[in-house]
């Protein structure tokens, strides 16, 4: 069974819809003991770095989501926020992170983008595989991807990188170190590219 | 390669689907439901859902309808109508919603908007900004669907609304509404200069060309709604949309970033 993790931070509908759609059960839930229990990990997220850091304590889900994903390696894919709460902390917020991956959260930066480029990146854009995984497997041709985001991910460690993404500069649009994966993007607002993702970690 | 984005903006009324002139004379269009499969199948780039009732008729937008919607909805999806608080925002969310817009609203109660960004991050607050020009042709902020003047000058507004934390700007002109004639792409290059979050533009939009006119104009995404929903001279009903190679032809000349 794939857990949802419900913080009060958005958009768990779709998600659920598009994994239902890709073949998965899936429990919603922001219950300890349920997570617990979960074999499967998503974390999705939309809203503020501190806001979403706030709600996972405030509900004490940070003790049971350490154990789960770096004491019994239970896979979890963070999707947008979900995945920057994975890095040390954010230049949105003053909150750390859960520090799973060693590398921050940033902001696109005007001063030293082209002066068109227009934050948030909002839109479909293409990803471009750092290295092979099976989250990327068997992708239909020239897999585009929805992102909806002002702030980004930097790795300390390139191995880290699971996918790059041209916006104003090359930025990993998505992450992969042992059980842990996240995208920047919404595979679950992403036709079929997103649907054949989301299959690929249900199948892990 | 990043490309603008092309968005059918859908209106609600009712149960129904409509498409307006002017912000008038609603044709029904057909069902939503049935609509988003379609555009699904076609794979759209995002879809903009507005209840065009909900603030004439004081209403709170009709959740259980965009419940309806949303659980069909594989690409991104806004909605727009009667949004006035952090609950409706909240509830919207929870749907599975993914941006949220407010026009009315965001010209009467702006503090709004920051408090909106803050709790759910400024890429999910849209702000609509309906724009009349008047008969010196100065293009002026009107509320409640097109019918209420702010006297609210566009390229000052949507300032302040960035600053205010808006992620994303609607940027629809009623003149042009359901005219299909083309976009205002001179409010386009004065709006989109005026601020650094992306610009939607809406109204007008007749043909693949007329879009990428907009895109040219400094808009990061287009909308339409009768070139997505009309075909033909005597705008028979046809849910349509143009094929990626037709986009790419379209957008060819707009700098990539």
């Amino acid at each position: 069974m794939t857990t949802v993790i419900d913080y009060g931070m958005g958009n768990l509908g779709s998600i659920v819809n598009m994994g239902r759609k890709a073949g998965g059960s899936f429990t919603v839930s922001a219950d300890p003991a349920v997570i617990a229990q979960a074999d499967k990990l998503i974390l999705p997220g939309v809203g503020s770095f501190d806001h979403g850091m706030t709600k996972l304590r405030e509900r004490g889900l940070i003790p049971v989501l350490n154990q789960q994903v770096l004491e019994r390696k239970v896979p979890i894919l963070g999707i947008c926020l979900g995945v920057q709460l994975f890095t040390r902390g954010s230049e949105e917020g003053v909150l750390p992170g859960l520090a799973w991956i060693a590398g921050d959260t940033v902001r696109f930066k005007r001063a030293v983008e082209p002066s068109t480029l227009k934050v948030p990146h909002m839109g479909w854009n293409f990803i471009d595989p750092a290295k092979a995984d099976p989250l990327l497997r068997d992708l239909p041709p020239e897999p585009r991807f929805y992102f909806v985001h002002s702030y980004h991910l930097v790795c300390d460690d390139a191995a880290d990188v699971l996918t790059w993404t041209q916006y104003g500069h090359r930025f990993a649009s998505a992450l992969q170190r042992g059980n842990i994966w996240g995208t920047q993007f919404h595979p679950e607002k992403s036709h079929k590219f997103g649907l054949a993702l989301l299959k690929n970690f249900l199948a892990l | 390669m990043f490309r603008a984005r092309v968005i059918p903006c859908l209106l609600l009324k009712g149960d129904g689907l409509v498409k307006t002139v002017r912000f008038k004379e609603p044709k029904y269009v057909g069902d939503p439901i049935n609509a988003v499969k379609i555009f699904n199948e076609k794979e759209v780039d995002e879809l903009i859902f507005l209840d065009i009732t909900a603030t004439p008729e004081g209403r709170t937008p009709s959740f259980d309808r965009v419940r309806d919607i949303a659980s069909e909805c594989f690409m991104p999806m806004c909605y727009g109508g009667g949004v006035r608080s952090m609950e409706h925002a909240r509830q919207l969310f929870n749907l599975g919603v993914e941006k949220v817009a407010l026009n009315t609203a965001a010209a009467e109660t702006p503090a709004l908007i920051t408090e909106l960004a803050n709790a759910f991050g400024n890429q999910s607050i849209i702000v609509g900004v309906d724009v009349k020009r008047d008969w010196l042709g100065r293009p002026r902020v009107f509320t409640h669907c097109g019918t209420k003047n702010t006297g609210r000058v566009p390229v000052e507004y949507v300032r302040e609304m960035e600053e205010r934390g808006a992620g994303e700007i609607l940027l629809n002109s009623v003149d042009r509404d359901g005219t299909m004639q083309g976009f205002d792409d001179e409010l386009i290059r004065e709006v989109t200069q005026a601020v650094h979050i992306p610009v939607v533009a809406c109204g007008g939009a007749g043909s693949v060309a007329h879009l990428g006119a907009a895109v040219a104009a400094g808009a990061s995404g287009v909308a339409a709604g009768s070139l997505f929903v009309f075909t033909g001279p005597h705008r028979a009903v046809l849910i349509n949309y143009p094929t990626a190679t037709e986009l790419r032809d379209a957008f060819a000349s707009v700098a990539a970033v």
